[in-house]
């Protein structure tokens, strides 16, 4: 069997591939998001631009230093992270007492100058980082060929995203973060030093989403819009998923990714709108989003 | 989002020099166009309206939209292919920016309205972006280009708008219409019903109030307005692209709104002014606008959350209040 | 004459900006169990907030073992050896039984262990992996101040444990309390169910309107009951 729905089977395997990539990034994305908004009830809008920062400095690890891609997808986190911590600590902090817009509003103006640093120093072409040694070539699956680090992406992207289930869902540690959820007031008199835990989670959301921008450097042209382009689709994820499980945020970006490929194959005109579509849909049908619990 | 001084109103300054601002911002107005090149100023107006209609939504009512450039942005398509393609004349392809824009913002809020908080912002801005991939395929938007050389047209067939000096003059009657007409509607019951939701929705609920209806009429005037807006500035450059509809347009009428005064009147036109100059500013500098207006959004957000009007009008009635006791312990009252 | 541990003089507490506590004045021994008497909106639940640090805004002094509890981060005051059981137990929906129990962190030494928890609420053995607000109100009471023996702290803040509950379970909590002071934990409670306190506390202090008015000892109760009904508009 060759084709499925009259679409060649290759095409169909890869465009789903494709998705699942793309669903990956989604999924680590808002996975971040949703961990951020849980614990500091702040909609980190500069989560795509830590995204981009993060390829663009494991790009700058290599090209400058020589570091390549292993012990740059460990350094590439820890830096982002350090700069959102200092981030969180100088600023962000200062707002939690006021309007939620307050925060979006700073992360907003964050994500632009981040943007701005990168365009201004880089341009807007995008750099080339090359598919790392121990992952080049690529598996013949009979059907299809899969790039082996396309392969390596779609894995790992789900083990981190399985890790941080596990680490939130079923740790001490992830406990902890899930009363300071509900009650941080209470959690703060039983002698948790909650704000350094809203730090420390701020610097693992945004820590994520530059290892997710390590992860795509080899696979998307490192650029200083990458980030937002993503980053407005993620949140149509994030309204899809609903914020409130952290299992509802993994599943629906891969669904996503993946229906996305697949309208690239029937309807290809309407795939970058996919997203936006279920959206509505989901707003028009169950407005609390497919895993929502309100907040 | 609560604005105190919007609780207690005193006269902040005297009714003379109350007037004598007025008539002094009147005869900048009317004069402007000998002193600095009426294109920009026509830009100016375009962006003050703007603003001003995202912030009969945010200020006015508390919903912090992230997708008016789909408004602004649409409206300027329309009236670009209205006036240029099917050569329709200038009033009446204004009217249809209006409709469009009006038209999405009604679809937005249907949709947007019925989540709140961030999610309205985040679904408004999905929305919005959903436009601006359309807009990049749709062939009737010219892709990159844009649609150019639209042409202006006349003022019911008398007023020639090729003029740069009678377009300035046009434009600054229509936007100073709407400007009233969005002054009429804050202060009219409407506008208290909005305040009532932005401070207490489930209160305006609870009073047995569609709150829902009152967002979405609010949504799309605004809408409507900017949708003005856009096509007013489709029509001076005689251009329609893909930067209006995108999502940095959207930021930076929000940053207009924020330096300017969330929930103030005349704060979103000063906001206006001042953004637009500093894109002017930067566009020979070197400097990348969008760092620039990301550091002044930080800047802005962190120092003085009530933008510069705001700011000034809590100095100016805490100024008035000191007087106001001061003159109560002199004994000196039953002085209005 | 036992040693004070807990001396809160002109205590005041705002939410905001209202103003609850008015200048709060009482002191607790070593050993004792101390009860916070006083009608609804009286400042009692406000006041074991005010120490914890749940409240924010506060003034006047609270000392706890010498230590300043008004300056002190609202996270370190734990490790004080204060345990704080609040109002409606505050039992957190999305973690078990188990990590309910484990959730508050060792503040000394001599934490109760596990089994020691499970022979004074035997309710709780085998729960661990229920969801901790499936537990019925008295389970829930339980476990608030079982999470609270395991820190090791010797001081306890306890609002209002039989709130709610069934006669039974009532007595359950007042044998636990009972253990508790005889193994030298010193209690501050707020009550409303009056037979109750008086089984288990040594002093009555009376909160109106933000402040302590009146003293009693448990013994002269019997002799002060009409004074104290006039109080508790009983």
């Amino acid at each position: 069997m060759t084709e499925l729905f009259g679409v060649p089977l290759a095409v169909l395997s890869g465009q789903v591939m494709i998705g699942l990539i793309n669903g990956s990034f989604y999924a680590l994305l808002s996975l971040g998001l949703a961990i951020i908004f849980g614990l500091l009830n702040v909609i980190n809008f500069a989560h795509g631009a830590f995204y981009m920062v993060g390829a663009f400095v494991s790009w700058g690890l290599l090209t400058y230093a020589g570091v390549g891609y292993w012990p740059s997808l460990v350094l590439t986190p820890l830096i982002v992270g350090a700069f959102g911590a200092v981030f969180e600590r100088t600023m962000l902090r200062r707002l939690y007492g006021l309007d939620h817009l307050f925060s979006l509003l700073l992360t907003f103006g964050l994500a632009l100058a981040l943007e701005g640093v990168f365009r201004w120093i880089y341009g807007a072409g995008g750099k080339s980082y090359p598919v790392p040694p121990s992952l080049q070539g690529v598996y013949n699956l009979g059907f299809m060929m899969l790039p082996v680090y396309r392969a390596w992406v779609i894995v790992a992207s789900l083990a981190i995203c399985l890790v941080a289930w596990v680490l939130i869902e079923k740790t001490p540690l992830g406990a902890r973060l899930r009363a300071a959820t509900e009650n941080p007031k209470l959690v703060t008199a039983f002698g948790i030093n909650v704000p350094l835990m809203l730090t420390l989670t701020y610097a693992a959301g945004v820590g994520l989403a530059g290892l997710a921008g390590a992860m795509a450097a080899p696979i998307y042209q490192v650029s200083p819009n990458m980030g937002s382009s993503l980053i407005v689709i993620v949140f149509a994820v994030v309204v899809i998923g609903g914020m409130g499980s952290i299992m509802g945020s993994i599943v629906t970006g891969l669904m996503l990714g993946v229906l996305e490929g697949l309208t690239k194959v029937f309807f290809p005109t309407a795939s970058a709108i996919t997203v936006f579509i279920v959206m509505i849909l989901v707003l028009l049908l169950r407005p609390a989003g497919l895993f929502g619990k309100d907040k | 989002m609560a604005h105190r001084y919007k609780d207690f109103r005193p006269r902040l300054v005297s009714d003379p020099m109350r007037y004598g601002l007025l008539a002094l911002a009147a005869v900048v107005a009317l004069a402007a166009p000998m002193a600095i090149f009426p294109l920009f100023l026509v830009k100016v107006l375009c962006f003050m309206l703007f603003a001003a209609a995202l912030n009969l939504v945010l200020g006015f009512a508390g919903l912090l939209s992230l997708g008016h450039a789909a408004f602004f942005g649409g409206a300027a398509y329309a009236f670009a292919q209205s006036a240029k393609v099917w050569g329709w004349p200038f009033e009446l392809s204004l009217l249809f920016g209006v409709v469009v824009g009006g038209g999405l913002g009604f679809v937005f809020g249907l949709i947007a309205i019925r989540r709140q908080g961030i999610y309205f912002t985040m679904i408004t801005l999905a929305l919005a972006q959903m436009i601006y991939f359309l807009a990049v395929q749709a062939p009737f938007t010219g892709g990159e280009d844009g649609i150019q050389n639209v042409p202006r047209g006349t003022l019911l067939g008398v007023l020639d708008l090729r003029d740069t000096h009678t377009l300035y003059y046009v434009v600054l009657a229509i936007v100073v219409i709407c400007l009233l007409l969005i002054r009429r509607t804050v202060h009219s019951p409407f506008g208290h019903i909005l305040g009532a939701i932005r401070e207490n929705e489930a209160r305006v609920t609870s009073l047995g109030l569609n709150v829902s209806r009152y967002k979405l009429l609010a949504f799309t005037l605004s809408a409507a307005l900017s949708g003005l807006a856009g096509a007013l500035k489709a029509s001076a450059f005689q251009l329609a692209t893909l930067t209006d509809v995108s999502w940095h347009i959207s930021g930076e009428v929000v940053l207009m709104v924020l330096i300017g005064g969330i929930g103030t009147l005349w704060g979103p036109l000063v906001g206006a002014i001042f953004v637009v100059m500093i894109g002017h500013f930067l566009a020979t500098s070197g400097l990348p606008v969008s760092l620039v207006i990301g550091v002044v959004f930080m800047a802005c957000v962190m120092l003085f959350r009530r933008g510069f009007y705001g700011e000034t009008v809590e100095y100016l009635r805490e100024r008035v209040l000191r007087d106001v006791s001061l003159r109560a312990t002199a004994g000196r009252e039953g002085q209005k | 004459m036992a040693e004070i541990r807990l001396q809160v003089s002109a205590l005041e507490g705002w939410y905001g900006e209202s103003h609850v506590l008015h200048g709060v004045t009482f002191d607790v021994k070593r050993g004792e169990v101390v009860t916070l008497l006083g009608r609804n909106g009286a400042g009692k639940t406000s006041t074991l907030r005010a120490l914890a640090g749940v409240m924010r805004k506060r003034r006047g002094s609270a000392l706890l073992d010498g230590h300043d509890l008004l300056s002190t981060p609202p996270h370190r005051v734990a490790h004080l050896g204060l345990g704080f059981v609040p109002e409606e137990r505050g039992i957190f929906s999305s973690l078990t039984v188990r990590e309910n129990l484990m959730l508050p962190p060792v503040v000394r030494q001599g934490g109760w262990s596990v089994d020691a928890i499970h022979e004074l609420f035997p309710n709780l053995k085998g729960r661990d992996t229920t969801t901790g607000t499936r537990l019925s109100g008295g389970e829930q009471q339980m476990l608030a101040i079982a999470r609270i023996l395991r820190t090791g702290c010797d001081i306890i803040l306890l609002d209002e444990p039989t709130e709610g509950l069934a006669p039974v379970i009532v007595e359950q909590i007042g044998k636990a309390l009972v253990r508790l002071k005889e193994k030298g934990f010193t209690v501050l409670l707020v009550e409303q169910n009056l037979n109750f306190a008086r089984g288990v506390a040594d002093r009555h202090y009376v909160v109106e309107q933000g402040r302590v008015v009146d003293e009693f000892a448990n013994d002269s109760l019997s002799a002060s009951m009409d004074q104290l009904n006039r109080y508790l508009g009983i």
